[in-house]
């Protein structure tokens, strides 16, 4: 299961979102990482710094590419720009496959700069596949979808946020990024068993794995990226590992970020299941 | 509901201004309680009412492009105070919300915004603009493109009655009334200084705000421009600054020059050794691109 079709069969282990704290220590020590998972919005600039960074940055390190602002879901037309500069993007990085959100976030031409939940419809579904099919033409690379966390659901929603996933990717013919830690942070905001999502998962479509710390507050928890991952969601990786495979797996650490090795070694945790799931597969 | 209604009325209830103690207002745009809007979109659940979960989204939607502006403008927001800087910010959002994939544009509208808004500025319209343009042209320089640099060698023989010079697409050139670059690089040895103690960040506001209130008119000529992708802020005289700005509107090199120097007080026969030392400084910079 680990190489399949939506990540360019590769084998990708546990790598960390880059982020510009560590930027020094990366450089100048080179610590030994699998992956770096860049923001795609941060470095489709035409010069400077930014990819400066980037170019090193590629010299030693494999990088995969995730964007904050497609919109999959927004009933409005893709942005051209966007997806030119995306594409350029994708062309330096040699990103084997390109991950955004399953979300909208843009109106009238307007960006309202949050992943917001999509209302689980079919009208939704057929819009959001046709949009994603769109995005990977364009680039020539698989196109991945990931789950958001979410506070709100609509009334007009037809099915569950895992009926609408599969619907999404099935019309679109996509790859899944499994957010474990969005899966448990709706899970407690909308009270039902992150079980159940993670079963519900097509496995053969799952091409990585997030994972990463969150903030709960008195009547919700909010997805901040700004804390080790707790238990309930090492567990619910697991769980996922154990049915999907050795998978590609990445920490996200956005806030208050702490030194690259004590992020990195959070992120190593995630080994200790990854050999569990292969033992598992071999045996 | 089809989705680009729902969608529509989310996005606006989500950029509705917050009220001054950053909660969701009770009264929608359109004057309908905000409640009615919620519940007729958003489901309660056993711990939120429909009216708290879309408050979350209000407040994370404000609390991120407020900080990114401050980010972008700590100048002016030494010019303004917190307060004044504050109201600036929350009205300017609402008349020029992010239209871009990235929060890097967030100020792009912000100098015209601010010429036809001068009654955020408190009466220092001028100052306020120059500091802004300082700002602006500094996101701008940090990652714009940048082009193979012209070599000595390939300008050997050629014509300046026929020759144009582009600059760098990085480089920005700017005419201010005040010395903002001085304040600018101020604040932010100020940010970058380790603060211990709240006794200690007091005293650095007063400090400036009183280089603020000292902050007397005086042109200044400016490059904004980036060495091995650091970007600097270079004073130049008049006159550098008019044949830059000469060749940037695509005047040949002859032309430039004549510009450069109409109504100069520097003897004519002093000029020739001066232009030359500019020029070798703006090449050893790699600031010209054919």
């Amino acid at each position: 299961m680990p190489a399949n079709r939506f990540n360019s069969f590769t084998t990708y282990g546990v790598g960390i979102g880059l982020r510009i704290p560590h930027y020094d220590h990366i450089l100048s020590r080179k610590p030994t990482c699998d992956w770096f998972e860049i923001i795609s919005e941060n470095f489709m600039v035409d010069g400077g710094r930014p990819l400066q960074i980037l170019d090193q940055i590629l010299e030693n390190y494999k990088v995969v590419q995730h964007g904050v602002s497609m919109y999959f879901g927004s009933a409005e037309k893709l942005n051209r720009e966007h997806l030119r500069r995306l594409k350029n993007l994708v062309r330096r990085t040699k990103s084997p496959w390109v991950s955004d959100h399953l979300c909208w976030g843009s109106g009238g031409g307007r960006y309202t700069r949050d992943l917001l939940p999509m209302p689980y419809t079919f009208e939704a579904a057929r819009l959001t596949a046709q949009k994603i099919r769109e995005v990977r033409d364009f680039l020539e690379v698989p196109v991945i979808v990931e789950n958001v966390s979410s506070y709100a659901e609509y009334h007009v929603s037809e099915m569950t946020e895992w009926e609408f996933l599969n619907e999404v990717v099935e019309r679109a013919d996509c790859g899944i990024l499994l957010d474990v830690n969005n899966i448990y942070v709706s899970s407690q905001n909308h009270s039902f068993d992150p079980a159940v999502y993670v079963n519900s998962v097509p496995t053969h479509r799952v091409a990585q794995i997030h994972i990463a710390g969150h903030s709960k507050y008195r009547k919700y928890i909010l997805d901040t990226h700004d804390h080790p991952v707790i238990d309930p969601v090492w567990k619910l990786y697991d769980r996922a590992i154990q049915s999907v495979g050795h998978t590609a797996t990445l920490l996200e650490w956005d806030d208050s970020i702490p030194s690259f090795t004590e992020v990195h070694s959070e992120a190593l945790k995630a080994n200790k299941y990854l050999a569990s799931a292969s033992l598992a597969a071999a045996v | 509901m089809k989705l680009i209604t729902l969608q529509r009325r989310v996005a606006r209830a989500v950029m509705t201004p917050l009220t001054p103690g950053y909660r969701m207002r009770r009264v929608a745009p359109g004057g309908k309680p905000m409640s009615a809007v919620a519940n007729g979109i958003i489901k309660p659940n056993d711990r939120l009412t429909s009216f708290e979960r879309l408050e979350i989204y209000n407040r994370q939607y404000w609390f991120r492009v407020l900080d990114a502006f401050s980010d972008d403008f700590p100048g002016l927001r030494a010019i303004l105070g917190d307060r004044h800087f504050d109201a600036l910010a929350k009205h300017y959002l609402v008349d020029c919300p992010s239209q871009s994939f990235t929060m890097r544009n967030l100020g792009s509208r912000l100098e015209s915004w601010l010429r036809k808004h001068s009654r955020y500025t408190s009466g220092r319209l001028q100052l306020a603009v120059d500091m802004v343009r300082l700002e602006w042209a500094e996101i701008e320089t940090f990652d714009s493109a940048s082009e193979p640099p012209v070599t000595a060698a390939a300008l050997v023989g050629a014509d300046p009655a026929r020759l144009r010079l582009r600059l760098q697409p990085y480089i920005r050139l700017l005419d201010l009334r005040y010395p903002v670059d001085d304040l600018l690089l101020a604040i932010k040895h100020d940010a970058s200084t380790n603060v211990a103690s709240n006794a200690m960040q007091e005293r650095q506001k007063h400090k400036k705000v009183s280089a603020v209130t000292r902050l007397k008119p005086a042109p200044v000529y400016l490059a904004i421009h980036r060495l091995e992708n650091t970007v600097y802020f270079r004073r130049l005289d008049r006159e550098e600054f008019a044949i830059l700005s000469a060749l940037v509107h695509g005047r040949t090199l002859e032309r430039a020059i004549v510009a450069g120097f109409r109504s100069s007080p520097v003897p004519v026969k002093d000029r020739a050794p001066i232009v030359a030392a500019w020029f070798q400084h703006w090449s050893s910079l790699g600031w010209f691109v054919m």
